[in-house]
């Protein structure tokens, strides 16, 4: 029994309601408490992923509660290695938004002075970001299944209000359809996690005594197919993907961060725990389709970002495209690609979030998300423009930066699997790799109308970054370029659960020795 | 022997009913409401005779008092409607719809 | 000839063994002069120069501990990090006679250009950021060269095509230059398909992407001849993309909106030689003599050198003039690339020698774009000779190297490799030949518009001498034009220092014969060019304004349709897929979505009209419900 968890996971919601409480008029305040609680988080976490080993147990920092006796519940968490980069992941990333959305319910004004989004509560804001921090941590760290779907629906409700009341003109829509697309997943799922508890009868949800319990190839591909078009809803995989670009171009920029930065890496997250421990026949058997849908994800997420007008709209359809490579890393059903897939859902957070971030600089000055309002930024804010050049970079997958070695890992483990007779699989991977093209396409000629050319009239009062706004994007950036040449660490830590869960599978990992005796 | 009751019963909630679809007058139809939960009352009686225990009867108080209750709420309201609308018809109260 | 190529040694201390300062020097001066941003305005072009040089005295001292070495022992492999533990993958450098040349040359040559870059950019209010992007380059192309591995090349060749796309759109403001920088990146991104695929089947096939393992496993994993030609041609289609030959050579002639020292640096001398660098980093393996992969290198590089040609003659932009050279120079190494160990030694040469005058034909051209008001149209030059007597001499000796007058540099590496290549594969040989030819118009003809002739310089222009910081690596460049094609090739000095890298033997050097037929016939069609170019532009007078041209004319013009083919096949066709994407998205599933839910909102709006409002419906629905159940139940009998 380790506090490590349930502490990390109380501290926001702490320090949600003291936000929520301070007297009215503090604004200021309940901004600076919120900052203090999530780097509190983060320090923790750092402390707690130092004591991490990557070589030990599975699950570390575990610990279990009685919740409902009567049906076997248990508040269980521990983490393994991806669970415990996710986690990092969205410690570091909340303290980032917080700073990012500083100014954001206040009533956001262009530098002409005119009104976008209007004054709204503050508080309420960053108590909800809090909360949502509880949620993210918690749904990583859940070892019983019950507990992560309770964490799975509950962290739609703060996500929904703070699209629904602190997003752009058409909100309230996206904010419905965001809670719609989840709850029908959601409510697959549960069927799912209620047949999965009676047909496996040991009285337990906890998901370590659950591996290998169902073995009928029937009921696993029912189970499989609950939890996975939930995960895919959440990820989101073509053709359910599109409430992604609403949801995350009408949320508030840092709102979106968090939603496809790390709320969307939960569906891939499952996959990777659930859906492929718990079904390993359903997986094997489902493996094609599903491919054939992460090939069209990633061919058809480039191809509609390039067409798109609206800044937010565009990063949403990358990511769509990013998720596509993800999914097929996880059921590549290669350890060089699965431990890419894991790598990249940690990647694409510091990437697309450092796009969404630097889109929502951009946007906080013209007040339109729209690329033909602007023009020729670079000329009077170069900060601004470096920034979104970089992040921009890293969306395409610059080699160097911390998304190319993920993407890189996942081709290539795909190309080299052996799952479905060699030649399935290699054509997916060569038609992945012609999102490199795309992607080079959608990012620079976003850059191109942004950035480049003429000033537009009403850009040329943009003013450059500010202080608070470089320490949002620097250290984000900072990741970027480090993970990019030096990704081992995460690697390490990533590795052994990677090669647990494919054991578990019975997909033989494949180790290097092996390796060079050609085909 | 008990026959005659229930067929008395059923008369009166037959005439309460009748008064629920067919008067206009709130008062009318209330006392009509009040009407079928005394004929329920009176079968309820009837049944505890017939089966000899007293739960029929106990049932029957439950229903008197959540009767006096309902009166109370339900005059009150009456009158709000009549002192705002200088009607007292059901039909005119229909704001509460689609 | 394999067995001539030399192991690899792991390699400790020492210049070499801190290789990697040659690489982090112009990194850190890179990331100063970002990151401190304006503070640097003031000497951010000072420590550019300095970190650029830093990297030519490590690798100075590097060449000079490396043949310090016995030839077979000149193969340094430095072991840095552990890059990505499930490829077995360490970061290291690969320090051997290939690389160290390559290092010189992009050391050399880019301080020079530093150096130039001073002067050239000294009226621009973002030099700094310049110098910056030139320090990013030198260290992107210097991993590129460096690197003992495919990915660690991989992230040199994307980062010196990151430096190529911000150096290209440094004038960004014009739209132009900014269409230019994408446009160059989308291509190459072509290219670099071609090398991501070729590294999924390396690894596959041989289970490492590090050179020295793959030496190892070549002969061992008894590969398909399948699985070895797709490779080759992967890897030639990055080298296609990066290098600017056919049908990837588009992007080349654009990127000539950037300021010329990016053109003399990057898209001359250095970075687009890096496809020839790899194919003859990789020759060994994958595009052994004779195999089908060499032949489509051959060829690529025969259809390039031609098209190059054909192109520059027709242009009037003395810059995309160069530019069309370039792309035949460098279809002369891919030529020679393609022909195994003899013609490695004369690509490399050529590419060496090619850095130079190329390097000072463009930064010539810059000095004449400097003292006239950056005008490029080489129909309002003439008579410049007078007026820039050094920058005439300079960018003269550039021009004699490049058409290969006897004795300067262009003349033995070029030479050596046609003769090869006559020798190998005479149809391609004879074609080089005729390249040559067309070399000698069209580089006479840019010579005889800009300093020959009657002026023809619009009204303001004040042509005038440019300042030494400019005109002496003008001269520098200018004597390795004149000298260094015969330093390396007469007594095979190149051919036996690459030996250990990319095999052939000594006893097997190549002799320098300039009396054969295919090297006297090249001289004569040299000669009749430049004749040809003497009576057209020389002695007639020019036109100011472009005339209207034959049908073959137009065809160089418009860069052989390349452009328009690529417009109509590509571009166009994709924009109609994005829109239909867009619109099927939209339209089709989001359609589908909302359909749904609207289809649901409308019965809903619909069977609402049912709570009419009326209490007595209501209770009349009631009692006719219980009426209806109570006669189901006792139909069925429950009462």
């Amino acid at each position: 029994m380790s506090p490590w968890l349930p502490i990390l996971m109380a501290v926001p919601v702490v320090g949600a309601i003291v936000v929520a409480l301070l007297p009215k008029g503090s604004d200021k305040l309940a901004k600076q408490v919120t900052l203090l609680v999530s780097l509190v988080v983060l320090v923790l976490t750092g402390v707690m992923a130092a004591g991490f080993d990557p070589d030990g147990d599975r699950f570390q920092f575990t610990a279990a509660y009685n919740w409902i006796p009567s049906f076997g519940v248990k508040f269980g968490v521990g983490v393994d290695g991806v669970a415990l980069v996710l986690i990092a992941l969205s410690a570091v990333l909340v303290p980032i938004v917080v700073l990012a959305s500083w100014h954001d319910a206040d009533g956001v004004k262009t530098a002409d002075g005119t009104l976008i989004t209007p004054k709204r509560s503050v508080k309420t804001y960053f108590s909800l970001l809090l909360v949502l921090e509880t949620m993210m941590i918690g749904v990583f760290a859940a070892t019983d299944i019950f507990l992560f779907y309770v964490f799975f629906e509950a962290m739609l409700i703060p996500m929904y209000f703070m699209i629904g009341s602190y997003g752009g003109a058409q909100r309230s829509y996206a904010a419905v359809k965001f809670l719609l697309y989840s709850l029908f997943g959601g409510l697959l799922m549960l069927v799912a996690v209620i047949g999965l508890y009676v047909v496996a009868g040991k009285s337990t949800f906890m998901f370590p005594e659950l591996v290998g319990a169902i073995q009928d190839p029937t009921t696993q591909k029912w189970l499989f197919g609950g939890f996975f078009i939930a995960f895919a809803i959440k990820a989101p995989l073509w053709p359910v993907h599109t409430w992604l670009p609403d949801a995350a171009a009408q949320a508030p920029a840092g709102a979106a961060v968090l939603l496809v930065g790390v709320l969307d890496k939960v569906g891939t997250f499952g996959m990777l725990r659930f859906c492929l421990e718990l079904f390993p026949d359903a997986a094997k058997a489902f493996t094609m389709p599903i491919v054939v849908l992460a090939v069209i994800s990633i061919i058809y997420g480039a191809i509609v970002a390039i067409g798109q007008t609206d800044m937010k709209r565009l990063i949403a359809y990358t990511s769509i495209s990013h998720f596509g490579f993800i999914v097929l890393g996880v059921f590549a059903m290669s350890s060089t690609a699965s431990a890419g897939a894991a790598l990249y859902m940690v990647n694409h957070g510091f990437a697309t979030g450092a796009l969404f971030l630097a889109a929502g600089f951009l946007i906080a000055r013209r007040g339109s998300p729209f690329i033909s309002d602007y023009g020729g930024v670079q000329r009077v804010a170069p900060v601004l423009a470096g920034f979104f050049l970089v992040a921009g970079l890293a969306g395409l997958s610059l080699p160097g930066l911390s998304s190319f070695v993920s993407e890189f890992m996942v081709m290539i483990g795909t190309y080299e699997s052996q799952a479905h007779g060699s030649g399935a699989l290699t054509v997916a991977a060569v038609i992945s790799a012609i999102a490199v093209i795309l992607a080079a396409v959608y990012i620079l000629w976003m850059v191109q109308r942004t950035i480049n050319g003429p000033t537009a009239e009403p850009v040329k009062a943009f003013k450059d970054l500010n202080v608070r706004e470089i320490v949002v994007l620097a250290p984000l950036v900072a990741l970027i370029i480090g993970f990019g040449f030096f990704p081992k660490p995460l690697l390490d830590v990533i590795n052994p659960s990677v090669h647990q869960t494919l054991t578990n599978v019975q997909v033989p990992v494949s180790t290097i020795a092996e390796k060079g005796t050609g085909q | 022997m008990t026959t005659h009751y229930l067929v008395l019963s059923g008369l009166l909630f037959a005439i309460g009913a009748m008064g629920v679809l067919i008067r206009r007058n709130a008062i009318v139809v209330f006392m009509c409401v009040e009407l079928m939960l005394n004929a329920c009352n009176l079968a309820f009686v009837t049944f505890s005779r017939q089966v000899g225990n007293l739960e029929g009867q106990i049932i029957a108080f439950f229903v008197m008092v959540v009767a006096a209750a309902e009166v109370v709420v339900g005059l009150a309201i009456i009158v709000t409607i009549f002192r705002t609308r200088r009607s007292a018809s059901v039909d005119d109260a229909n704001l509460l719809k689609y | 000839m394999e067995s001539e190529i030399a192991q690899i040694t792991q390699h400790t201390g020492g210049v070499i063994g801190n290789a990697w300062l040659m690489i982090a020097f112009p990194l850190v001066g890179a990331f100063i002069l970002l990151v401190f941003n304006k503070l640097t305005d003031r000497w951010g072009h000072l420590l550019g120069v300095a970190m650029s040089l830093a990297s030519f005295v490590v690798a100075v001292l590097a060449f000079f501990e490396l043949i310090g070495f016995g030839a077979s022992e000149r193969r340094r492999a430095v072991e840095l990090y552990e890059f990505i533990p499930n490829l077995d993958l360490k970061m290291g450098l690969l320090i051997d006679p290939l690389s160290i040349s390559f290092a010189l040359l992009i050391t050399g040559v880019g301080s020079l250009i530093h150096i130039y870059s001073i002067g050239y950019m000294a009226h621009d209010e973002h030099r700094r950021r310049f110098f910056a992007y030139l320090n990013l380059f030198v260290s992107a192309m210097l991993l590129l060269v460096l690197a003992d591995n495919y990915v660690g090349l991989f992230i040199g060749w994307e980062g010196v095509g990151l430096a190529s796309y911000l150096l290209i759109g440094f004038w960004q403001f014009k739209p132009s230059a900014a269409v230019a920088a994408k446009k160059a990146f989308v291509v190459n991104r072509v290219g670099d398909f071609g090398l991501l695929v070729g590294m999924f089947v390396i690894w596959t096939t041989f289970g490492t992407l590090a050179f020295k393992d793959l030496y190892g496993k070549i002969g061992e994993a008894g590969a398909s001849d399948g699985v070895m030609l797709a490779i080759g041609l992967l890897l030639l289609l990055g080298a296609c993309g990066k290098s600017a030959q056919l049908p990837l050579q588009s992007w080349l002639l654009d990127a000539m909106e950037g300021p010329t020292p990016v053109s003399a640096l990057i898209h001359a001398a250095t970075m687009v030689t890096a496809g020839v660098y790899l194919v003859v980093r990789s020759g060994a393996f994958f595009f052994p003599e004779g195999s089908g992969a060499a032949l489509a290198v051959t060829i690529v590089g025969a259809a390039t050198l031609l098209a190059g040609a054909i192109i520059g003659c027709a242009k009037d932009d003395i810059k995309k003039g160069l530019a069309g050279s370039t792309m035949s120079q460098i279809g002369y190494m891919m030529l020679g690339a393609g022909l195994g160990p003899a013609g490695y030694a004369f690509a490399i040469g050529h590419l060496i020698t090619h850095g130079f005058f190329k390097a000072d034909l463009f930064l010539g051209a810059g000095s004449v774009m400097h003292g006239m008001n950056d005008e490029v149209n080489m129909r309002k030059y003439g008579g410049l000779r007078k007026f820039m007597p050094i920058t005439f001499v300079t960018f003269f000796i550039g021009y004699l190297a490049i058409i290969g007058f006897p004795l300067l540099s262009g003349y033995f590496t070029k030479d050596g490799i046609i003769e090869t290549a006559v020798h190998h594969a005479p149809v391609l040989g004879w074609l080089a030949v005729l390249g040559a030819g067309i070399t000698g118009f069209y580089m006479s003809r840019m010579v005889f518009m800009t300093f020959f002739g009657q002026k023809r310089w619009a009204d303001d222009a004040h042509p005038h001498e440019s300042p030494a910081v400019m005109t002496v690596p003008l001269m520098v460049l200018s004597l390795g034009a004149l000298g260094l094609g015969a330093w390396l090739v007469l007594g095979g000095t190149l051919y036996d220092f690459l030996i250990p890298s990319v095999g052939g033997s000594a006893a097997e050097a190549p002799k320098f014969n300039p009396f054969t037929t295919p090297g006297l016939v090249t001289l004569a069609l040299v000669a009749v060019g430049a004749v040809f170019a003497w009576m057209r532009y020389g002695r007639a007078e020019v036109p100011a304004v472009q005339p209207r041209g034959s049908f073959l004319t137009t065809f160089a013009r418009r860069d052989l349709y390349g452009d328009a083919i690529n417009e109509s096949l590509f571009m166009r066709p994709g924009q109609w897929l994005t829109r239909l994407a867009v619109f099927f998205d939209n339209r089709g599933i989001d359609g589908l979505v909302n359909g749904l839910a609207a289809g649901i909102g409308g019965s809903s709006g619909r069977l609402r009209r049912i709570q009419t409002g009326f209490a007595r419906t209501y209770a009349l629905s009631i009692f006719i419900g219980a009426a209806l159940l109570t006669g189901a139940l006792l139909l069925v009998g429950t009462i």
